[in-house]
């Protein structure tokens, strides 16, 4: 007979608190802007703001760009590696934890002086932005994209549609793409997250996006930054609780290791 | 027929076909095949590492144009830039050895701890989105929490009359924001150390009871030299997950605390260094330790590979 593991219930208990005392707090914070009531004044107030939906609309237009060129990058690359090219793994792997090494700070850093003087001018244009933002992604995207890949022996599949007469685009089209999607879709999803709260590149760079909004809210009034983080928190814990419900037949758990925020 | 099967199909190699003819002869020249894979590359190139080079050589700049090695050394002599380097590396190294124990103790207890399936799930779930949330919110959610009017400094000055704040205490400090980065620290490690736990064999264990082993043996001598590699690359990885913290930094205590990063975005902002040449070496000096970080933590994955998968 077992004895009872005290602890390890108390490790537990200690990590349920530190993960969810903040939550409930900024839950809890949103709510006070009424003095001794609770209430959702704080959110009405926020959805008053026109610059809050401005600039909601520009990271859903940043975080829909970004997505598009990381898919358009990652996933031809994968394949191609997977299928052609696998010698070259090692490179587009080192590739992929570059983000790591080079801090979003840093890399903003060196964007804006190679990009903010001519010859080649990319910081009056989204351009840097978004290379910053995809830049971001690929650790995500070409994780899950590449484990997907493995998952399903895509080279057999791409043979066998070969042998049946299947052109590029068939293939493509009714072969990869289905058996991807679950992986697609997480990679989708975590961009999707980590660009909609994304304060670095949009502040540095100056273009208007949901971040940098809460940020300067947060040093003007009280209440109304905690409702919208509140929002912010939905926003990036349904993406991830989607992700892992989309991959919860998969074997063994995914750790991804990303660039810091 | 003795065919040797590996446990996961390498790309590189031909599938066995038995018997059967090859559908079609393969194809002599694939000189073209890198085309595929260009634009990826030329992505790479234009944003990471032209940007990395122009930090390189801008980093040995001087006024006017001149080359100059004195910006390198000035990230060692300049006391200010010094000062950040070593708040960075200290908050870096608390909160990487902060997360690293508490995640190993907490993937300790939902693994081989004894505790219900059911906890482990939600732990493991939990893990993945915490290790992700970072950032403004997460700074708020903690100014929220321990601030002048947060939820547990009101508790704690209900229950005790005590309030923290007094007396000059300010949660805008070193330990403050340690506190805030930890809430993304340990569940990385949980997440990385619970597979390397489950990956202890019961056989290991049985094997040192035979030989008259105690628990304490068993972990001396057994399961910490396995975990070891894991336990290392996880903290290294938690440290520059900290030092290239930048958002959560300066929402939670704005260029309060002289942060590495804090300052290289203020020299963003304006030329506070008042010279272009030092920023860059100050973002050189950035990519250096987390290139040490990466190389660290790559060859403590091929150590961990060899007793754990």
């Amino acid at each position: 007979m077992r004895r009872f593991p005290v602890w390890s219930w108390i490790w537990f208990i200690i990590g349920v608190l530190y993960f969810f005392i903040p939550l409930i707090a900024t839950v809890e914070f949103s709510l006070r802007m009424i003095k001794d009531t609770y209430s959702f004044e704080a959110y009405r107030v926020a959805f008053q703001d026109p610059q809050f939906f401005r600039s909601f609309g520009y990271s859903l237009l940043w975080a829909t760009l970004t997505i598009v060129i990381s898919l358009l990058l990652v996933v031809p690359t994968a394949y191609w590696v997977q299928l052609r090219l696998p010698k070259v793994r090692p490179y587009v792997e080192f590739v992929t934890l570059m983000p790591f090494v080079v801090p979003a700070v840093v890399l903003t850093f060196g964007l804006i002086r190679l990009y903010g003087r001519p010859p080649l001018v990319l910081t009056t244009t989204p351009a840097a932005l978004i290379a910053g933002y995809v830049v971001l992604s690929l650790p995500y995207m070409y994780r899950s994209v590449d484990s997907g890949l493995r998952a399903v022996d895509i080279r057999t599949l791409t043979e066998a549609a070969q042998s049946l007469g299947a052109s590029w685009g068939t293939i493509l089209k009714d072969v990869v793409f289905p058996n991807l999607r679950v992986a697609l879709l997480s990679g989708i999803f975590l961009t999707f997250a980590i660009v909609m709260g994304e304060f670095t590149f949009a502040a540095l760079l100056q273009w208007p996006a949901f971040g940098p909004y809460m940020e300067e809210i947060g040093a003007m009034r009280a209440y109304t930054p905690q409702a919208v983080s509140v929002m912010s928190f939905l926003i990036t814990w349904g993406s991830i609780m989607l992700i892992q419900w989309l991959g919860r037949g998969a074997r063994g758990a995914q750790v991804q290791v990303g660039g810091a925020r | 027929m003795a065919v040797e099967r590996t446990p996961r199909a390498d790309a590189g190699s031909r599938q066995d076909q038995g018997d059967a003819p090859r559908a079609r002869p393969p194809r002599k020249s694939r000189s073209w095949a890198w085309v595929g894979v260009a634009p990826f590359f030329l992505f790479a190139l234009l944003f990471l590492v032209f940007p990395s080079l122009s930090i390189f050589v801008r980093s040995f700049e001087g006024p006017g144009g001149t080359w100059t090695f004195q910006n390198i050394l000035d990230l060692f002599q300049k006391s200010d830039i010094r000062n950040a380097y070593k708040l960075s590396l200290q908050i870096s190294v608390a909160t990487a050895l902060g997360g690293a124990l508490f995640g190993f103790l907490l993937a300790y207890a939902v693994t081989i701890g004894g505790l219900p399936k059911a906890v482990r799930n939600f732990m493991l779930t939990f893990s993945g989105v915490a290790s992700n949330f970072a950032g403004v919110p997460l700074a708020f959610a903690f100014i929220a929490t321990m601030g002048n009017a947060g939820l547990v400094t009101r508790l704690i000055e209900s229950a005790t009359g005590i309030d923290i704040h007094a007396g000059g205490f300010t949660i805008y400090s070193f330990w403050g924001l340690s506190i805030v980065y930890m809430y993304f620290q340990f569940p990385l490690m949980v997440l990385i150390m619970a597979p390397a736990l489950d990956g202890l064999r019961r056989e290991w264990k049985e094997a040192c009871e035979n030989l008259g082993g105690s628990t304490l043996d068993y972990w001396r001598h057994v399961a910490l030299p396995i975990l070891a590699p894991t336990l290392l690359g996880t903290s290294i990885l938690l440290f520059g997950n900290a030092f290239g913290a930048y958002a959560t930094a300066y929402a939670f205590t704005g260029s309060f605390l002289n942060l590495v990063p804090i300052v290289i975005g203020a020299q963003i902002q304006g030329d506070v260094l008042y010279n272009p040449g030092l920023g860059n070496a100050m973002a050189l000096g950035m990519i250096v330790i987390m290139s040490l970080v990466m190389v660290i933590y790559m060859w403590s994955q091929r150590r961990a590979a060899r007793w754990l998968r």
